[in-house]
């Protein structure tokens, strides 16, 4: 590599050699070689085998049996894929409210005061610590024996709720422990949009007598929409994939009201030993997560022609 | 999607950890990763290398449920000598598929049909031997003696006595029974004992292997005497919060007064307790069905494709020995196997012992006893019962079809 990098870039390379051995031709190649390796082993390879697989009844250890579309019937027939899916689109809609909260913090954050450093840091914590951690903090937070939340129902005079032991309750409480550090998360994308903002812009601007909510939705928001669509993105992602919550705060419980597809994709592959079902969910989910991201990539193009 | 990835790391590493295994090495792959179990094993194996110099012994410990999973992995590329494992339909599964060792010549070599007459059935496929069981447990109620003597209540033998035990305790604001099932298996031991108690035992396998409906009507009288307890809240509230650990301060600190649970809750009990916890024998519920019991037993196997059977053999065997069963439940403070080892003299030990050792027949327990994907449908079903009896006839259809689907 160290050879060929110095040649990068000259001016006058010889039209000899042009097709055969430039090596910025092969350069590019052999730098992005390793990482595309590991993309088509770890991610496209695995992509289409679940497909494939999903076509099949296998336990994970005798033969496989094909048995075309069943998995799916059987996954449309049955109430727990319906539950998941619906706990999906849950996961989905109160997600988006980490992008407007995260924005929120942000703007207050984004201000010259001493100690504002330690501060920043604080609000960002959630989102350096794992998920696990994240998940056990809020199991704990919501303990009906001993928990904070229960402590402070009790204080105002309300009866114990035991959130994760309670079907209707139980996703939103996961979604909350969940948005946490998604709002973090949203939160350190809109700051460092936020350093870069015009500020010409903003003087013009206040030389034009812009305030408040007008110089919010006119000027800065306008400018932060690179930041806007990342946040998007991730969020999406993110309660799609939902999964390390799920399964470290109840399990999917009780009795699987709280599972999503990603867990119930590894319940049934992992535990109930059914390889060609839970490839089946996979399939599902991939699907899911293709409608966003093919509106995401065409967006893209579009704005960047 | 991280944890998945993380397990086929495991799967390749333990891959490649037992191909690097050469004769005169013996690899076992183990489970026991508890403090206790760990250190008795520790001490059973150099017990094991000091008797048989020729053999070096690679012990890998893996932790419970990332065990399960990666078990399968090597079973079929490249297994390891010896495996810990379960009896039962755990076992089944994997004789089923070829990938365990037929060992009837180690039984007959050392009369184990006759050392291990009680396990021999759990043990026994086709009429041959898979394995060698090195431990099992009981299951029963463990309670408070001093809130049942508080109280005035006896030792319950029969339902209504147990009822009216639970009755009593509820009225004195004690929660009758501690549970949590949050990871679902705890209720099934509450199922087990309840179908067999109402069913028997042959009613019961039957229904593990499938071959019975779950919309049975005898399925529904299990249900019917187990609605007894839930209608009138005699369940720790809120037990769909709370892991099997999470619901032991209850009973420790006098909310509750009694927990069904296997024998491995007697370590956890605090000294201040000392002579205050008891144990007693589920209930009797239909007089003419006989006294069955849940007892679940851990197991060694030869894997069919392992390098160094020769050893394993050795091991196995030197595993069936007496002294060697003695030791190793006295360390884990369960019962050995044996019969002719000692358990430990302990207070719940001894009852455990008579108990088994009148017992009319003994199961795993209901994840070990059915199919795993049957097991985890119908463990979820019976959460769900335990706090909506109402949904009885949904419940009972969801696992019928499940059961259709899993047994076909």
């Amino acid at each position: 590599m160290a050879q060929s990098s110095p040649q990068i870039g000259l001016p006058d390379s010889r039209p000899s050699t042009r097709r055969k051995w430039r090596p910025t031709v092969i350069a590019p190649w052999l730098f992005l070689a390793p990482a595309m390796i590991v993309f088509f082993v770890y991610v496209i390879y695995p992509v289409f085998d679940s497909i494939w697989l999903s076509f099949f009844d296998w336990d994970g250890l005798g033969d496989k049996t094909w048995i075309g579309l069943d998995n799916y019937r059987e996954l449309f027939d049955s109430d727990t894929f319906w539950k998941a899916f619906s706990n999906n689109l849950l996961w989905l809609v109160l997600f988006m409210l980490a992008p407007p909260c995260g924005l929120a913090i942000a703007l207050f954050l984004n201000q010259q005061v001493a100690g504002i450093r330690a501060v920043k840091a604080l609000f960002f914590f959630p989102f350096v610590i794992s998920q696990v951690v994240v998940g056990l903090v809020f199991s704990w937070f919501y303990d009906p024996n001993f928990g904070l939340l229960n402590e402070a129902i009790v204080f105002f005079g309300g009866d114990p709720i035991a959130i994760l032991a309670d079907e209707k309750l139980v996703t939103y409480g996961i979604i909350a422990a969940g948005l946490w550090p998604q709002i973090a998360y949203c939160m350190i994308l809109y700051l460092t949009g936020l350093n870069n903002l015009n500020g010409e812009q903003i003087e013009a601007a206040q030389l034009d007598n812009a305030k408040g909510w007008k110089m919010l939705w006119y000027i800065v928001i306008p400018q932060l929409s690179p930041a806007t669509f990342i946040a998007i993105v991730v969020t999406v992602i993110g309660a799609l994939r939902s999964f390390d919550l799920v399964a470290t705060m109840t399990a999917g419980g009780p009795w699987g009201s709280s599972t999503v597809l990603a867990y119930m994709m590894y319940e049934e592959a992992i535990f109930n030993y059914r390889m060609g079902y839970g490839a089946a969910v996979a399939v599902v989910l991939f699907l899911i997560m293709d409608i966003y991201i093919a509106y995401f990539l065409w967006r893209m193009v579009k704005s960047e022609k | 999607m991280k944890k998945i990835a993380k397990l086929g790391q495991i799967a390749l590493l333990s891959t490649a950890m037992s191909t690097m295994a050469t004769a005169g090495t013996l690899v076992i792959n183990s489970d026991t990763s508890d403090p206790a179990p760990k250190a008795a094993f520790a001490e059973i194996i150099a017990q094991f290398e000091k008797e048989n110099p020729d053999i070096t012994v690679k012990y890998n410990l893996y932790d419970h449920e990332a065990y399960k999973t990666t078990i399968r992995n090597w079973l079929v590329t490249s297994p390891p000598d010896v495996v810990h494992w379960y009896a039962g339909n755990r076992m089944k599964a994997f004789v089923d598929r070829g990938l365990f060792e037929d060992v009837s010549d180690l039984w007959a070599e050392n009369n184990m049909q006759d050392t291990f007459a009680t396990a021999a059935p759990a043990m026994t496929i086709d009429g041959k031997q898979w394995g060698v069981p090195f431990t099992y447990y009981q299951w029963g109620v463990y309670y408070r003696k001093d809130l049942f003597e508080k109280h005035g209540i006896g030792e319950p033998t029969t339902w209504d006595e147990f009822l009216a035990a639970c009755a009593t305790l509820k009225e004195n604001s004690i929660a009758p029974v501690s549970i949590g099932t949050k990871y679902l298996w705890t209720a099934a031991g509450w199922f087990d004992y309840l179908n067999l108690r109402t069913n028997g035992l042959e009613f019961h396998m039957d229904l593990m292997d499938g071959k019975v409906p779950y919309t049975d009507d005898r399925v529904r009288a299990t249900f019917a005497n187990w609605a007894e307890l839930v209608e009138p809240g005699y369940f720790l509230e809120n037990h769909a919060s709370y892991s099997w650990q999470e619901a032991q301060p209850f009973l420790y600190n006098g909310e509750a007064a009694m927990y069904l649970i296997g024998n491995f809750i007697t370590p956890n009990f605090p000294e201040e307790l000392e002579g205050k916890m008891g144990f007693f024998q589920f209930p009797q519920i239909n007089p003419e069905v006989g006294m069955f019991e849940d007892a679940p037993m851990d197991t060694l196997h030869i894997p069919s494709k392992a390098k160094n059977k020769e050893d394993a053999r050795r091991y196995l065997a030197f595993m069936a020995r007496e002294d060697n069963q003695t030791k190793i439940n006295g360390a884990l403070l369960q019962i050995p196997p044996h019969k002719d080892a000692q358990a430990a003299d302990n207070y719940f030990l001894d009852k455990g012992v008579a108990m088994l050792g009148s017992a009319d027949g003994t199961a795993q327990f209901y994840d070990r006893d059915t199919d795993p994907a049957m097991a985890k449908e119908g463990m979820k079903g019976f959460q769900e019962f335990m706090v909506y009896p109402d949904r009885i006839d949904a419940i009972l259809e969801r696992l019928e079809k499940v059961r259709q689907r899993t047994f076909k």
